[in-house]
């Protein structure tokens, strides 16, 4: 194995120094080290999206991102999603909508959801279906996930949250 | 429908789930936890003649490797004999565990189990099960559905006589669970007792089987499995790796992690197994079934023998006087099989129900005609009358609501541009079980309730579900009702399996309610000025924080104050809850239909479900929200079932080939087209005191068989062997 090295890094807004080996993965920093434990191991490889959380504001697999190429970045985590008007407004509408089950690929499924709807705030079923392409879920059968999508993009258009055109 | 039964409910547990608060068997943090990782063998039978784990030992933060050499051995009682890791140099199946590695950290665990190096005397694995269907033995009798021969009349006898014929094979491939969360313990020990964090569908049960293994008495094993992210039951049988966790906690005196990669899971637990059936069918001319035999057979292990229960509902859903069902085995050297949602029943009733729609165009009748024709009015088998059935309606709500009048009799008749378009259609069966369990409520005088089940919530809501019956029984706000579940210190709770657990916990809340709510009016009566004075607890209900005449409902007292006048801080029930004598004169069973609408690429033979209605009868409806749920994804299971998932074993290796989500293929966003579903509400006073029934598997078991109908009456090709994959489809 190689040598651990100090990685600084903002995780949610926070300041974080870990020791650790180059190669390791995101994902275990964030749940071992850091114990936030939101996101979720799926798959560890990149398949199934659990772990998906926003490094510089744009969606990766945490499980997939060695912490050495987190060091001087920002990551934000489905912890902080609530202080995100988007983000709340998606939790509020897979509470509704039953769009999470078990829990395990719902924190991913916020992740990706939230990069949909930036890009696109007035997604068909079908863009849905594929910006959510990156995450499985086994329990909902995701068409209470899709549901609860469509409406949280119609309610933060309302809301002004989002702007109401396609970008 | 109740002040809150039967009315749309967000789960309690959802804002824990959706800020990443709720915690999982992994993520329980115990200072000072080293990390397990698996080392894997490399070949499926022989023995280990050598292994070196001295790299690995010197590799950084290393704490111990494990091996067949330092692993204690475990007590391994008659009862449970289930396979258990380095307990030998012995290798029963490809990668089997045969050492864990455990170090300070994840990362330097897995750096070091690459390390390890075994050599082997390697035997020729037999895996081949389609290819040794013929040496199939006959299973054990199974605790569900009893012996593995059954008989009603003269099946063989009848089937000679038949004015119409039908025989056909089917084929259905091993397939894994893989639910989203891998599974995971965290073990430690304080004085000489156990606490471990499992993902576990049973805690009770993982609780008796380390006590037995470690050889500790049950009462010094603590289990806490609070969240379980899904398991669909790979998580009901105690997997060998809590017991690999227990035991390293204990010879390191320090705490241990241990969790599956996902490639781990396709061998750290079981599946559903390769499945063989031969159906055979007689008929008269006009449709009326004489005589059904139904042969299966499906794989095993070399350690256990599993049965599967294929043929379990054949007996029990047409109306038919002759009929024998036969289970067999074959053993392979394969981890042993285990429940995979609606086992048996989705695999047997795609063989059924796929040759009662070949049967229907050998009548040249309409499928749902000749169901219809064959309805079971009383159970064929026993004669019993069902505590209810609503399968006709499940069969007129689902063929309106999708339109089954505008089906062209004739196969390859429908198209869209290059789309084939098909329509198939099938009848769902499971059972309304009910097992004995116990709940505590402790009734607060701030006017709140807490109460404790040792149950799990894989995922159907069955914190919600409680919280709800609670709020309707004990007239209680359920914003004031607390539901704790999956903790052996709280009262036993059977196995969340089967489909049961509504039926099972839910009563026992009911019965604990019920409990209370005499004790509270006896409480009430002590004043005589009482305005309950000379009322039975049939009189009296629980409503909005009060005891009220039932009748008359303004005249009553207030639970907090009833308590409060007897200076109680609060009042406590436990209450075991036990199927009812009634429920043994009548056939308990869920029904229900499903219609689907394929179209089929002709040129790359793909299949795509692109509508599914399903009609469900399974009693009394306690959430829709989550109910539809459930059937939605039993929907979508079925796709995946008839599509795409297929567990793949080079034969040469008997080695899983596919041991991914990238090369095992659930159902992804872009299956899900439109998906529809019903339920028929029965009024069932026999199943039990809530009236619920089954409903998680069910939602699944028929898909697969309306699938591959709705495939033949697309392309006019039956294919009989799962997955319907585009080679199938083409090459048929």
């Amino acid at each position: 194995m190689s040598v651990k090295k100090h990685y600084s890094f903002l995780v949610n807004g926070e300041n974080h120094t870990v020791e650790s080996y180059p190669a390791n993965r995101l994902l275990d920093v964030l749940r071992e080290d850091l114990r936030l434990t939101g996101c979720k191991e799926g798959c560890g490889e990149g398949e199934c999206g659990s772990c998906s959380v926003f490094l510089d504001d744009v969606m990766v697999n945490s499980c997939l991102v060695p912490i050495a190429q987190v060091q001087g970045r920002q990551v934000r985590t489905v912890e902080a999603l609530s202080s995100d008007p988007l983000g709340k407004i998606l939790q509020e509408k897979f509470l509704e909508h039953n769009g999470a089950q078990c829990g395990i690929c719902t924190p991913g499924m916020l992740v990706a959801a939230i990069t949909l709807l930036r890009r696109n705030s007035q997604p068909t079923l079908g863009e849905i279906q594929d910006g959510l392409a990156g995450n499985l879920c086994r329990c909902t059968g995701y068409k209470k996930i899709f549901d609860a999508v469509a409406d949280a993009a119609q309610v933060a258009r309302e809301q002004g949250v989002l702007e109401g055109g396609k970008a | 429908m109740g002040k809150y039964i039967g009315k749309e409910f967000s789960r309690v547990d959802g804002v824990a789930k959706v800020t990443g608060a709720a915690p999982y068997a992994a993520e329980f943090h115990v200072p000072g936890t080293a990390h397990g990782y698996l080392v894997m063998s490399r070949i499926a039978k022989g023995t280990i003649t050598k292994i070196d784990t001295a790299a690995a030992e010197k590799s950084p933060g290393v704490v111990r490797v494990f091996t067949h050499k330092n692993t204690p051995k475990f007590a391994h009682p008659e009862k449970y004999k289930s396979f258990k890791a380095l307990q030998s140099p012995e290798i029963v199946f490809n990668a089997q565990p045969i050492a864990v590695v455990v170090a300070e950290t994840f990362e330097e665990a897995r750096a070091a189990a690459n390390l390890v190096e075994a050599t082997y005397r390697r035997e020729d694995p037999s895996t081949d099960f389609f290819g040794r269907v013929e040496e199939a033995e006959q299973a054990p009798d199974s605790p569900f559905s009893g012996k593995s021969v059954q008989t009603t009349g003269d099946a063989e006898q009848a089937m000679s006589s038949a004015e119409i014929t039908f025989e056909a094979e089917y084929t259905i491939p091993a397939e894994h669970h893989n639910p989203m969360e891998p599974h995971a313990a965290v073990a430690y020990w304080k004085n000489g007792k156990l606490k471990i964090f499992d993902k576990s569908q049973d805690v009770y049960t993982v609780r008796s089987n380390l006590a037995a293994a470690l050889g500790v008495p049950e009462d010094d094993v603590h289990v806490v499995s609070p969240y379980v992210g899904g398991a669909f039951g790979c998580s009901i049988r105690t997997n060998y790796y809590p017991f690999l966790t227990a035991m390293m906690a204990r010879e390191l005196k320090r705490p241990v992690k241990l969790v599956y990669t996902r490639r781990q899971m396709f061998t750290g637990h079981g599946y559903r197994p390769f499945t063989h059936q031969k159906i055979q069918l007689g008929a008269k001319k006009t449709g009326e079934l004489i005589s059904i035999i139904h042969e299966a057979a499906n794989n095993t292990s070399t350690v256990e023998k599993w049965n599967d229960s294929t043929t379990r509902f054949t007996r029990h859903i047409y109306a038919c006087p002759n009929m024998k069902t036969i289970q067999r085995l074959v053993k392979t050297d394969l981890p042993t099989p285990c429940a995979m949602r609606a086992p048996g029943a989705v695999s047997g009733m795609f063989a059924l129900e796929s040759a009662l729609d070949e049967l229907s165009y050998k009548l040249d009748m309409d499928p749902l005609e000749l169901r219809l024709k064959n309805y079971a009015e009383v159970d064929p088998a026993n004669g019993k009358p069902y505590s209810t059935k609503a399968l006709r309606e499940c069969y007129r709500r689902g063929a309106e609501k999708f339109g089954w009048d505008k089906r062209q009799p004739i196969p390859r008749s429908m198209r869209e541009g290059n789309e084939l378009i098909g329509y198939g259609m099938s009848t769902g069966i499971w059972y309304a079980f009910q097992q004995p369990a116990t709940v505590k409520v402790v009734l607060k005088a701030d006017g709140t309730a807490q109460l404790t089940s040792a149950t799990s919530d894989i995922g159907p809501g069955t914190y919600t579900v409680m919280t709800i019956i609670a709020a309707e029984y004990l007239g209680i706000a359920p914003e004031k009702i607390s539901f704790g579940l999956g903790d052996t210190q709280m009262p036993k709770a059977p196995v969340q399996g089967g489909s049961w657990t509504t039926a099972s916990v839910g009563s026992a809340v009911h019965g604990a309610a019920m409990k209370l709510k005499s004790r509270l009016l006896s409480l009430a009566q002590k004043d005589k000025d009482s305005p309950l004075q000379g009322l039975g607890p049939d009189e009296v209900v629980l409503l909005d924080g009060r005891l009220q005449n039932r009748k008359q409902t303004s005249n009553g007292v207030s639970i907090v104050g009833i308590l409060k006048a007897e200076g109680m801080d609060s009042m406590t029930e436990v209450h075991k809850e036990t199927p009812s004598k009634i429920r043994e004169d009548y056939q308990l069973l869920a029904h229900g239909a499903q219609f689907v609408e394929v179209r089929v690429d002709e040129q790359l033979g793909m299949v795509r479900v692109s509508r599914a209605v399903e009609a469900t009868a399974c009693g009394k409806i306690m959430n829709p929200k989550t109910s539809h749920s459930q059937e939605m994804g039993g929907v979508v299971w079925g796709i995946g079932m008839a599509l795409t998932e297929h567990t793949e074993v080079d034969d040469r290796f008997g080695r899983i080939m596919n041991p991914s989500l990238a090369d095992y293929h659930v159902p992804c966003c872009a299956d899900v087209r439109k998906v529809d579903t019903d339920f028929i509400e029965e009024d069932d006073r026999v199943v039990n005191p809530l009236g619920v029934k089954g409903m998680g598997e069910l939602g699944m078991v028929g898909i697969p068989a309306a699938i591959s109908n709705a495939v033949y009456h697309a392309t006019g090709k039956r294919i009989r062997h799962l997955p319907m994959t585009p080679d199938k489809v083409l090459k048929a």
